[in-house]
C-alpha cells in the first residue's frame, strides 16, 4: 500500500473532472457505461466522497403528497434518503433502512407501511427508476386500503433532499491484496461509503468494489470470500460497524500473517 | 504541529486525509467570508478557526467584519427576529439605514470582493452587498445560520430581492429553505473541540470558576448558556427550575449569556430575566464578556444537566457544546436542537417548562441514565458536529459549485 504524494498526484495537470449523471451512469440494459474506478488488472485505487445535500424545496404531509412527489422527484434525492442516512448524524442502530421508512414509522406511525418500505432493498434494482417504481407501488398499495391517510403536522413533514457525490482521491493505492485489509482499517468511513455501498449501484455486478477487484484478479482464489462479504449488510448499523465487519472478513481471507 | 493535526486525536485519524485531499483541488483559490461581528455568536466562533483551517489547506482564505452603527445593528436585530418568525416592524428609513451602511462597507471591501473566487455572506446583515459589487468573479454563497423556516412573509420577500441573485445558499437544516432561484445547500454548523470553549478543563479551574460565581460543586447544577434573548426563552427555564427544585432542594441553575456587539436586545431580556429570578440565591444570571469563553466551558462541565429551551432557534451550538462535554442536553424541540439531540438517546427533546422540569427530575434521579447519556451525546457530536466535518462540507460546495451541475462528480 502506498500513498501517493498528493501534489504529484493530484495538483498537476492530469487533474480533470468528471460530472456523471446518474441517468448516463448506466447503458439500456443495465450495464455500465463507464465509471470504473480502476483497471481491472491495475492497482486498487483508494476514493473518498463527501455528500453535498441539497434542499428540493418538495415536501409531503401525508402518503398521498408522498407518492405524488416521488412521481416526479430527481433521481439523486431518492439516492440521498436511501443511502445518505448512513452518512448523517445516527446513533442507536436503525430500525429501518430509509428515510421513507422511518417517516412512516415515526411521524405517520403506521408501522406496517414501515415494515413494507423498509424490506425493499435497492440493490434489487437496475436503476434507481426501479427503486422509485417500487416505492411507488407499495405506497399505493397503502393508500388503496387507507380511508383516510393520516396528516403530518408543517414540523414533521416529509422534505425531500437530494445528494450531490463529489469523489475524488485519496491518495492510497494498494497494490497487493493482502494489503487491503490494513488499507480498509485505515480508511475514512465515507471511504467505505464508497467502496462498499456506492458501488453496488455502480458497478456492472451491482457488488462492491473490492470484489470487483479481488474477483478481476482470480476470480476462484477469491470466491469464498467475496461471498462472505456480500453477506455484510451495510443498511443496518453504522458505518463503522460496516468497516469493521468488512475490514475482518478480509482480515480472516487475506492477511492471517500480517501483523494488524 | 500543524492546526490540521492537532484535530486527529480528537476528530478521528481518519477524518484529515480527504480535507487535504479535497483541499488540493481548491488549493490557491480566494475565498472571503463576510459576516457582522468579529466576537461574540456562533458565527464568529466557527469563522474564527474555519479561516485558518482553510488557509492551512492552501486556499487563500479571509474574513471580513462589516460595520455599522446602533440603528444598522437595531434594524438588523428587528431583521433577525422577523426572519426567526416574530413580527417586527421595520421602517423605511431603517432599511435605507441597512442598505446605505452595506453602501459603504460595499465601497471598502470592493476590491476584495471583486477579486475573490468564493465569497460567503453570512445571515442578513451584509446579504446586500452582492448587489453592490457589480464586476464581482468568483461564486457568492449566501450562508442563513438562523430558522428562517416561517419568516415574516414581508421582511422575507424584502431580503429575498438581494439573496435570489446569488450562485447558492446554504441552510442549517432543510426546513430553512426557501423557494429561491439557485441551488440550497444543506450543512448543519459545528463546534471546534480546540477552542478554549471545548478544550478539557482541570479540576482545579472549574473549581476557580465555580467558586468566583458561587457556585457549590457539591450540589446538583443546570445551565443554560445563551444570549439573553427571547427566543432562548431565559424565563421559561426559570420556570422549569423552580418546578424542579421541589423534587431537588439543592438546585442551582445557571443561566449564562455573553453579549454581541450586533444584538441591542439583549439588555431588555436581560432585566426580564432577573425579575424573573427574584431574589432566589440559587439562580445565578451571569452576564460574562464575548471572551470568556474557558470560564463558559468550566460551567458547562459542572452542570449535571446543561439545557437549551429555546423556542426558535437556527442551530443551537451550546446544545452541541454540552454534549461535547458528557452532558445529556435538554432542549426545545425546534430547528437544530432536533438534529442534535437524538431523544430519549443523548437528551431529552421538550416543548414547554413543564416538559423540562419533568426530565431534568428524571436525570436528577437517575444517575446511571444521566452518565449513559452524556457518554452516548459526546460521541454523536465526535461524529457528526465538529469542526473538520463542516470544513470538508464546506469545501463540498466549493468543488460543486466550481464544476458545475450533475449528481455525481469525480474530482481526479
Amino acid at each position: 500500500m502506498t500513498r501517493r504524494q498528493a501534489a504529484v498526484r493530484i495538483g498537476g495537470p492530469r487533474r480533470s473532472v468528471r460530472c456523471l449523471f446518474t441517468h448516463q451512469a448506466r447503458e439500456p440494459g443495465g450495464n455500465i457505461e463507464k465509471k470504473q474506478p480502476y483497471s481491472p488488472a491495475g492497482p486498487f485505487e483508494v476514493r473518498d466522497c463527501a455528500l453535498a445535500a441539497i434542499a428540493t424545496g418538495r415536501s409531503a404531509q401525508n402518503l398521498k403528497e408522498l407518492r405524488d412527489e416521488l412521481r416526479d422527484v430527481d433521481e439523486a434525492s431518492i439516492y440521498f434518503h436511501f443511502w445518505g442516512g448512513l452518512l448523517r448524524p445516527t446513533f442507536d442502530d436503525p430500525s429501518y433502512n430509509n428515510d421513507f421508512a422511518r417517516w412512516s414509522h415515526d411521524v405517520l406511525h403506521n408501522n406496517a407501511l414501515a415494515e413494507r418500505l423498509s424490506v425493499i432493498d435497492p440493490t434489487d434494482y437496475a436503476d434507481l427508476e426501479g427503486l422509485r417504481s417500487a416505492l411507488i407501488e407499495v405506497i399505493e398499495d397503502e393508500l388503496d386500503e387507507s380511508d383516510s391517510p393520516p396528516w403530518a403536522s408543517r414540523e414533521n413533514r416529509f422534505l425531500f433532499i437530494r445528494s450531490r457525490i463529489v469523489i475524488f482521491d485519496s491518495g492510497i493505492v494498494v497494490t497487493d491484496p493482502k494489503e487491503l485489509p490494513r488499507a480498509v482499517s485505515e480508511m475514512s468511513q465515507s471511504s467505505v461509503f464508497y467502496h462498499f455501498i456506492d458501488a453496488r449501484r455502480r458497478t456492472p455486478r451491482g457488488v462492491d468494489d473490492f470484489s470487483t477487484w479481488l474477483t478481476d484478479l482470480d476470480a476462484d482464489a477469491h470466491l469464498e470470500l467475496c461471498t462472505e462479504l456480500a453477506g455484510i449488510d451495510p443498511y443496518y448499523g453504522t458505518l463503522d460497524e460496516t468497516k469493521r465487519n468488512v475490514s475482518a472478513v478480509l482480515r480472516r481471507f487475506l492477511a492471517e500473517d500480517a501483523a494488524l | 504541529m500543524k492546526l490540521l493535526e492537532r484535530y486527529a486525536p480528537v476528530a478521528g485519524e481518519d477524518v484529515i486525509g480527504p480535507l487535504q485531499q479535497l483541499g488540493e483541488h481548491l488549493r490557491g483559490r480566494k475565498v472571503v467570508h463576510v459576516n457582522s461581528t468579529r466576537v461574540g455568536g456562533g458565527v464568529a466562533e466557527i469563522l474564527a478557526k474555519l479561516v485558518p483551517l482553510k488557509r492551512e489547506l492552501g486556499i487563500d482564505a479571509t474574513w471580513e467584519v462589516i460595520e455599522g452603527d446602533q440603528d444598522f445593528y437595531k434594524t438588523t436585530k428587528s431583521m433577525h427576529n422577523a426572519l426567526q418568525g416574530s413580527s417586527a416592524f421595520i421602517s423605511t428609513e431603517q432599511l435605507r439605514t441597512y442598505e446605505s451602511t452595506n453602501e459603504r462597507n460595499a465601497g471598502a471591501l470592493r476590491d476584495k470582493l471583486e477579486d475573490a473566487d468564493f465569497v460567503f455572506i453570512h445571515d442578513p446583515q451584509p446579504a446586500p452587498l452582492l448587489r453592490m459589487i457589480p464586476k464581482r468573479r468568483g461564486k457568492w454563497v449566501w450562508r442563513c445560520h438562523i430558522d428562517v423556516s416561517r419568516p415574516d412573509r414581508h421582511v422575507w420577500k424584502y431580503l429575498r430581492g438581494f439573496v435570489s441573485d446569488y450562485d447558492a445558499s446554504i441552510f442549517s437544516l432543510a426546513a430553512f429553505s426557501q423557494e429561491l432561484p439557485h441551488t440550497q445547500y444543506v450543512i448543519p454548523p459545528s463546534i471546534d473541540p480546540l477552542s478554549d470553549k471545548n478544550v478539557p478543563l482541570s479540576d482545579d479551574e472549574i473549581d476557580e470558576t465555580c467558586s468566583e460565581f458561587g457556585l457549590d460543586r457539591e450540589r446538583d447544577t443546570i445551565v443554560q448558556v445563551s444570549r439573553f434573548d427571547r427566543f432562548k426563552d431565559p424565563v421559561g427555564v426559570i420556570a422549569a427550575y423552580r418546578l424542579a427544585k421541589k423534587f431537588s432542594p439543592g438546585l442551582q441553575l445557571v443561566l449564562a449569556g455573553g453579549g454581541a456587539t450586533d444584538d441591542p436586545e439583549g439588555e431588555v431580556v436581560l432585566e426580564e430575566t432577573r425579575a424573573a429570578a427574584g431574589g432566589d440565591t440559587d439562580i445565578h444570571i451571569l452576564v460574562l464578556p464575548p471572551d470568556a469563553h474557558r470560564r463558559i466551558n468550566a460551567l458547562q462541565r459542572t452542570a449535571n444537566v446543561v439545557l437549551q429551551k429555546s423556542t426558535r432557534e437556527g442551530f443551537g451550538l451550546t446544545v452541541a457544546e454540552g454534549m461535547w462535554k458528557g452532558k445529556p442536553v435538554i432542549g426545545g424541540d425546534v430547528g437544530g436542537i432536533r438534529l442534535q439531540i437524538v431523544n430519549h438517546h443523548t437528551g431529552f427533546l421538550v416543548a414547554t417548562p413543564e416538559g423540562a422540569a419533568l426530565r431534568i427530575r428524571y436525570l436528577l434521579h437517575h444517575p446511571d441514565v444521566l452518565e449513559n447519556m452524556g457518554e452516548k451525546a459526546r460521541l454523536l457530536v465526535r461524529n457528526n458536529f465538529l469542526l473538520t466535518r463542516h470544513l470538508r462540507e464546506y469545501l463540498t460546495v466549493m468543488a460543486s459549485l466550481l464544476h458545475g451541475a450533475g449528481d455525481r462528480m469525480e474530482l481526479f
